[in-house]
């Protein structure tokens, strides 16, 4: 027996929308039957309350909302830089080492100015996030426009550079002298810690900034010449070339915008949940965001929609590891599943599955 | 010419019956019919968009019709896919090759065919079929050092193996000399004349006078007319096929020629990848208020010399390249533009224009600068639309809105579109490669008129093209590239299609090597 797919023709924009929602939907359906066979029976609880308790509970909780945003304004800001990069064939896997990278950088600011109470720290330490975040991704821009490298393998590797980095700073240089040796930086004092917006939750300010990026980039990517350069270059490279639009320079800029928007997610990181750092410091965000990305269909809109999914998944994992008893890779296993089908109903929108050997040849054999 | 009798008996080989195809949006085929005796050369005559060729991947098994019947040699068939049409005996040569660079001839033959054709002894029956039809082919040659008359040849002989008894052709001449193609005409009349029926798609009213016994017109999916091309003009069927009276565009013969405001001096070239060719000491001047027009066979230099004019390919120095007097070799794309020059290039979609973006995206994307159309870096929409809203209206494209995407147009309304975009950026140097290139007879002539138009009013226009028909209507003067060097420009008045042809070819007539510095 033979599989092959044949094109479609034209794609029909409703399903291109459709097909991430088709996706969700799909995941619960499997979620529904992962749950049957995982739930430990002495729990006495069925598939619906296991799914009840990974997406409902998270949202409906005190301060759900807030703890959701939480989670998702690292994973929207690095999606968004990610989404940039891709919408112009730039493809930057490294955004979690730029993250982590951001988050060194902006806490060095931090312990120099251990003693300082200023309101002008919080934005110094933004700006050094968001350079931390740019000059990780300047390597892969210049061995890219330089000698040709392949972007995806140099970011991807100089994440796992920088994760090194971070363990040997906070177990080196940047140790709390008061922590008793354990490998951490010292917790950040008042002025260095974002301000909670929403009084008896943890959100905090850097969610507000989060917003703010998401319309930014909306407008850029639909209005400005900018957002034109890449899509041009994204869609059609020779038409890019004919207008005269140069591509070293969308690839430069594309990956500093992308490594500075996830270093300026790292020091938010940093500056509001986590409060230090420590070797356990990154969450996969940047990872996250590959997912997030498609899954918003590289649209802004799409990614904070998607962002905030993602972010359930988050929660709800863990709520299920509270209540349930889950192994925590149910996480995983969800947001793998939810790309997987994004892929899989991405590819049957454009393909129609033909099987058996009554398969009509390609036309022109 | 041979106008061969047609086999006896009175059963068609092909006879199709209200064959209509609706597409979203568009009724592509309305209820056609078409007949094909056993022997006879039959044209396929219609603007783009007529529906000839969804009517030809019917026949084929590509398409499916939503109604209609098809009856080979008299029996009802119901052509399921490719295999099946070609099991029955029909061959079909497209537009566009599907053969595979690195390879011989005898293996992309192989790939195509049946697989119990494909088999031992291949090289010596291509060879003889090849020598039968008069198409020299050496099957053991690669293809990418052969050239696209060669190419088709392979598409031919590929046919031919399976012993068709229809062949179907999809514009087959745009790539040949006038030469080669007189010499696939004499292979398709010796195929007439041995009983195999031919289907003949092509826009050039000359050949299809010379080579075919009957015309089906086509016009927005219906057959509006059968005619014998014998009897008829060029001129005449041209108007039935669109439909109006059809004004041919006119040189003003009063034209003054003025600077030359675009200069190339020496010009040379490395190819980029190894089958493109290096341009080899290119010299030419192109005066205000003249259109020069150079001929040659695609591969011969033509997208290479283009790219290094329109500044997507840099030269080595930046005196080699004139536009308006200055040192434009090393400027890119854009400053070229700033500089005042509008570039049509051959590939529409995709190059010239954003296939999933809007036409006013489409027309902010060269015409950001010269029409003003930023406002601080952003888009001006407002003004962005109007622009383009002005160049559908004044370059008639038909199109339901400015918000629809350059793909969901028709290659020659796209081409008025982006031709328009160009020319309402008033500029003082125009160049176009293959401005007409699939394109219709109405919108053809309307390109050419905007040719006219842009060279009085001072521009010095360029035109890049294989169509020799083309470059006699449009040019004062014609130079010949072949194999990458340029031949000097002479006027038209001087040259005659033949010896245009030779040079072509590459024969004779072609400048020294040597570096011998000559200006067009």
């Amino acid at each position: 027996m033979l599989l092959k797919l044949e094109s479609r023709g034209e794609i029909s924009r409703s399903m291109l929308y459709a097909t991430p929602l088709i996706a969700v939907v799909l995941t619960l359906i499997t979620g529904f039957f992962l749950f049957v066979f995982l739930l430990d029976p002495s729990k006495n609880a069925s598939a619906f309350d296991a799914l009840y308790t990974f997406f409902v509970d998270p949202v409906i909780a005190s301060g759900g909302i807030a703890e959701l945003l939480v989670k998702a304004t690292p994973i929207i800001l690095c999606a968004i830089g990610l989404s940039m990069g891709f919408r112009a064939n730039v493809w930057n896997i490294g955004a979690e080492g730029q993250f982590v990278i951001g988050a060194i950088t902006g806490t060095i600011v931090v312990l120099a100015f251990y003693d300082v109470e200023s309101v002008f720290i919080l934005p110094m330490m933004m700006v050094a996030g968001t350079l931390g975040g740019m000059a990780w991704a300047a390597i892969p821009a210049f061995l890219r426009t330089r000698f040709n490298t392949n972007e995806i393998l140099v970011s991807l590797m100089l994440t796992y550079v920088a994760v090194l980095v971070l363990s040997w700073a906070v177990h080196g240089p940047m140790i709390d002298p008061d922590g008793f040796n354990f490998p951490q930086t010292r917790l950040f004092h008042d002025s260095a810690l974002l301000p909670i917006i929403w009084e008896g939750t943890r959100l905090h300010l850097g969610a507000a900034l989060m917003l703010l990026v998401v319309l930014a980039a909306w407008l850029i990517i639909s209005r400005h010449l900018i957002g034109f350069q890449i899509r041009v270059i994204g869609m059609a490279p020779k038409a890019a070339s004919y207008a005269g639009f140069k591509e070293k320079k969308l690839i430069w800029l594309t990956l500093l915008v992308s490594g500075g928007l996830a270093g300026f997610a790292g020091i938010l990181e940093a500056a509001g949940p986590a409060e230090q750092l420590v070797p356990t410091f990154p969450q996969g965000y940047g990872f996250t965001a590959i997912i997030v990305a498609f899954l918003g269909r590289l649209h802004p809109v799409g990614i904070f929609m998607a962002g905030l999914l993602m972010a359930l998944t988050y929660l709800g994992g863990e709520n299920a590891q509270i209540m349930l008893g889950m192994p925590k890779s149910v996480t995983g296993v969800f947001q793998g599943m939810l790309l997987f089908y994004l892929l899989a109903t991405d590819v049957l929108i454009r393909y129609r599955v033909r099987i058996g050997s009554a398969v009509a040849k390609s036309a022109n054999a | 010419m041979s106008n061969s009798v047609h086999n006896a008996g009175s059963v068609p080989r092909l006879a199709l019956k209200g064959v209509t195809k609706q597409y979203p949006g568009c009724l592509a085929n309305d209820s056609v019919d078409l007949t094909i005796m056993p022997g006879e050369i039959h044209a396929l005559l219609g603007e783009n968009g007529a529906g000839k060729s969804t009517l030809v991947k019917y026949i084929y098994g590509v398409v499916k019709a939503d109604a209609g019947e098809m009856r080979w040699n008299g029996e009802l068939v119901d052509v399921v896919n490719p295999n099946f049409a070609r099991r029955l005996g029909v061959g079909m040569v497209f537009q566009h090759f599907s053969l595979f660079d690195s390879m011989t001839v005898e293996e992309n033959i192989a790939l195509g065919i049946a697989p119990e054709l494909a088999g031992p002894g291949l090289d010596k029956r291509i060879r003889e079929v090849s020598e039968q039809y008069g198409l020299p082919l050496d099957p053991k040659r690669h293809v990418f050092s052969l050239s696209v008359g060669e190419r088709q040849r392979i598409e031919i002989v590929r046919c031919l193996l399976q012993d068709p008894k229809l062949l179907i052709m999809d514009e087959p001449t745009s790539v040949l000399t006038p030469q080669e193609v007189e010499r696939m005409f004499v292979t398709l009349r010796r195929l007439s004349d041995e009983g195999v029926s031919i289907l003949y798609i092509s826009h050039k009213l000359d050949e299809i006078k010379a080579l075919c016994h009957n015309a089906t017109i086509m016009r927005a999916g219906k057959v509006v007319g059968d005619c014998d091309p014998q009897v008829e003009t060029p001129k005449t069927m041209a108007e039935m096929m669109i439909g109006t009276h059809l004004v041919a565009p006119q040189r003003d013969e009063t034209m003054v020629e003025g600077d030359a405001l675009l200069v190339v001096d020496g010009l040379s070239m490395e190819a980029e990848d190894e089958h493109g060719t290096s341009l080899k000491n290119i010299s030419m001047e192109v005066r205000s208020g003249e259109i020069l027009g150079i001929a040659g066979i695609a591969g011969n230099g033509q997208t290479e010399l283009m790219d290094a004019l329109s500044g997507e390919v840099l030269a080595d120095h930046e005196n080699v390249v004139l536009i308006n007097g200055e040192l434009a070799g090393r400027m890119g794309a854009g400053e070229r533009r700033d500089l005042g020059v509008g570039f049509v290039p051959e590939e529409r979609l995709g190059h010239g224009a954003v296939p999933d973006m809007s036409l006013w995206e489409n027309a902010f994307l060269s015409g950001m600068k010269r029409k003003d159309l930023l406002i601080k870096g952003f888009m001006d929409v407002v003004k962005t639309v109007d622009y383009a809203e002005k160049i559908v209206k004044n370059f008639k494209v038909k199109t339901s809105g400015v918000d629809h995407n350059a793909s969901s147009l028709s290659g020659g309304n796209l081409q008025k579109f982006i031709m328009g975009r160009e020319i309402m950026q008033d500029p003082t140097v125009m160049i176009a490669l293959q401005p007409t290139w699939g394109v219709d007879a109405g919108a053809a002539a309307a390109i050419h008129q905007a040719l006219f138009d842009l060279a009085k009013k001072g521009a010095a226009v360029l035109v890049i093209s294989q169509d020799l028909d083309e470059l006699f209507a449009v040019s004062s003067r014609i130079a010949v590239i072949a194999e990458g060097k340029l031949s000097p420009a002479k006027p038209v008045e001087d040259l005659t299609v033949e010896q245009i042809g030779l040079m072509m070819g590459g024969l004779h007539g072609m400048p020294d090597e040597g570096g011998q510095k000559r200006v067009a």
